[in-house]
């Protein structure tokens, strides 16, 4: 079986935003969309977004880190939010494991949504429909484009490569390498949702220097003192040695 | 959560609508046990569960304003091997069909025995619908209850007593209609409605309690380490993604100040539980026509803020995620 997921290395986003940006310019002119928005240019500006990060603070100041979180449907192995549907609109592809809505049978009762735990689903004010992340199903399949363009467009877009894609069933799969290898963890993992993209958390690298790395203990300069000076008749180094 | 107002309608009016039909059966099945006097078919019963059929249309109308796409909320019968919401929209109209057809029968006057159980008991028509009609009510308390019961991540709702309170408070308020209605009919049957109305309503005082304290104690599941899966004791949002609020904002806040809260939860707690047990109370000392209905109206608008706190109280674990604009 495969189950196609993102993995998200939080150790290498820098919070730009581009996959954002890049989701919504694509799935708002693609089969997922419209994405519409309410009062783009007005005071509060608000719409339909499969996909946000968010940025986080980490410890107190001045210890702190920041960590950019970007948040999409995780695309949950037991996903919560199918078997509340009543009209079926929300289902879970057998063949790759997307979770996706059928806009055509949605009802927009918003009770998927109420049964997500990540806020991974948000209903288009316009069109009244429940939409969330397609994972880019309309790209990924798309033999019209070249195959390394058969990717999620936030994947495509990300300038630090933080976005991975792939089936995280297939052991050998980059992504599958990622969160076996580099600490691979899923969200909220005590509801028992089994979300297919994983997070990469934080990772450093750091030199490690021991105490006596520094301060010799083994010196011989500061356990003997200095040398002692060779005596006068014997050969030099540069006598005995033809360099 | 967003407390919704076509939600508070629905869950409120289709409760007062089963347990109007569930007290007229009552008063039924104790005459035919010769326990309480006979009352009239057409002047009582059919019209009674008229009044029980605007509650439940008046509720179904006000879910209608909860969708998105109302046009296709025929759809939504198709998942009811998993989804409660769509067993709840199956059971709905049958429990219409079924209460509609009670009175229907009381209104034509179909009472003559069909057979009589050991001599002793004449069933009729209606006696076998009503049955049927009970179970569906019970059904469709159940079916409601368990829309918010089965959502595991509200913890709050993720109890028994929320089916057990959604009865109960539905049977209650019914019950406290039936008593202004046999008042209104000149019926002699406030005393025994009022009863059961008081009955249900004390019952209810403790299970609502009961979840009050419950939720009080509750722990998160989930906390915001676990939300980005980073293990630090000090963490804090400094930006949502979006300045303007989106759906996650609006849908699962409820915005309302505490003191607000705090009011509501006052208010709701004595609309609800003491004064219409006082007013039916008094009602039954001064044998008022018009206390009963206050008793009743008292407890509706005490059960719109009971329902409105229901949502209030819940607390839903995406909105870790939303705590900070920026």
């Amino acid at each position: 079986m495969t189950q196609l997921a993102l993995v998200i290395d939080l150790n290498v986003c820098v919070g730009c935003h581009a996959c954002v940006t890049s989701c919504k310019e694509w799935n708002t002119s693609g089969w997922a969309g419209p994405m519409t928005d309410q009062r783009p240019y007005g005071k509060d500006p608000t719409g339909t977004f499969f996909n946000r990060v968010q940025t986080f603070e980490v410890g107190q100041y001045p210890n702190t880190e920041t960590v950019h979180f970007p948040k999409s449907c995780l695309h949950c192995e037991e996903p919560p939010c199918v078997p509340v549907c009543p009209t079926g609109a929300s289902y879970k592809r057998e063949e790759d494991g997307i979770v996706l809505v059928d806009y055509d049978k949605c009802i927009g009762c918003k009770y998927c949504s109420w049964a997500c735990p990540y806020g991974a689903r948000e209903i288009d004010e316009k069109q009244r429909v429940m939409k969330k992340c397609t994972l880019c199903v309309d790209r990924i399949y798309d033999e019209g484009l070249p195959e390394t363009e058969r990717k999620p467009a936030c994947v495509l877009a990300c300038p630090t490569n933080a976005r991975l894609f792939g089936d995280v069933h297939d052991p050998d799969s980059n992504v599958s390498v990622m969160i076996r290898e580099e600490g691979g963890y899923p969200l909220m993992p005590e509801w028992g949702t089994r979300p297919a993209n994983h997070y990469l958390p934080r990772r450093k690298t750091r030199l490690r220097i021991h105490e006596d790395e520094l301060l010799r203990a083994d010196n011989p300069l500061k356990k003997e003192g200095q040398l002692p000076a060779p005596p006068g008749d014997m050969p030099t180094l540069d006598d005995i040695t033809s360099w | 959560m967003h407390p919704a107002l076509s939600v508070i309608l629905l869950t409120t009016l289709i409760g007062v609508g089963q347990g109007l039909f569930l007290a007229l059966y009552t008063g039924q099945v104790y005459s035919v046990a010769n326990l309480l006097e006979h009352q009239d078919s057409q002047g009582f019963y059919a019209l009674g569960s008229a009044l029980a059929l605007v509650f439940l249309v008046a509720g179904l109308i006000a879910s209608f304003f909860h969708l998105g796409h109302p046009e296709r909320a025929w759809r939504s019968i198709a998942c009811w091997r998993t989804s409660w919401l769509s067993r709840e929209v199956i059971v709905l109209p049958v429990v219409m069909l079924l209460v509609f057809l009670y009175g229907l029968l009381h209104y034509l006057e179909w009472t003559t025995p069909l057979f009589t159980v050991a001599d002793t008991l004449p069933v009729d028509a209606t006696l076998i619908i009503g049955a049927l009609a009970t179970l569906a009510t019970f059904a469709l308390f159940i079916c409601t209850g368990m829309i918010y019961a089965s959502i595991r991540f509200l913890q709050e709702w993720h109890c028994a007593l929320t089916v057990i309170n959604f009865t109960l408070l539905g049977g209650a308020s019914g019950f406290m209609l039936a008593a202004a209605f046999s008042a209104f009919t000149g019926v002699h049957l406030v005393g025994f409605y009022g009863t059961w109305a008081v009955i249900l309503t004390v019952t209810a005082m403790f299970t609502r309690g009961a979840s009050l304290l419950r939720n009080h104690r509750l722990r998160p599941k989930s906390t915001l380490q676990s939300a980005i899966g980073v293990r630090h004791t000090t963490i804090r949002q400094i930006a949502q993604g979006a300045m303007g609020g989106s759906f996650n904002t609006r849908e699962f806040f409820h915005h309302s100040p505490a003191h607000v809260v705090r009011m509501a939860r006052i208010a709701f707690l004595l609309l609800v539980f003491p004064v219409p047990a006082l007013l039916l109370g008094a009602a039954w000392g001064m044998s008022s026509e018009v206390l009963p209905l206050l008793a009743f109206l008292a407890q509706y608008v005490g059960l719109l803020i009971e329902r409105w706190y229901f949502f209030i109280e819940a607390r839903h674990p995406q909105n870790l995620y939303y705590q900070s604009i920026a």
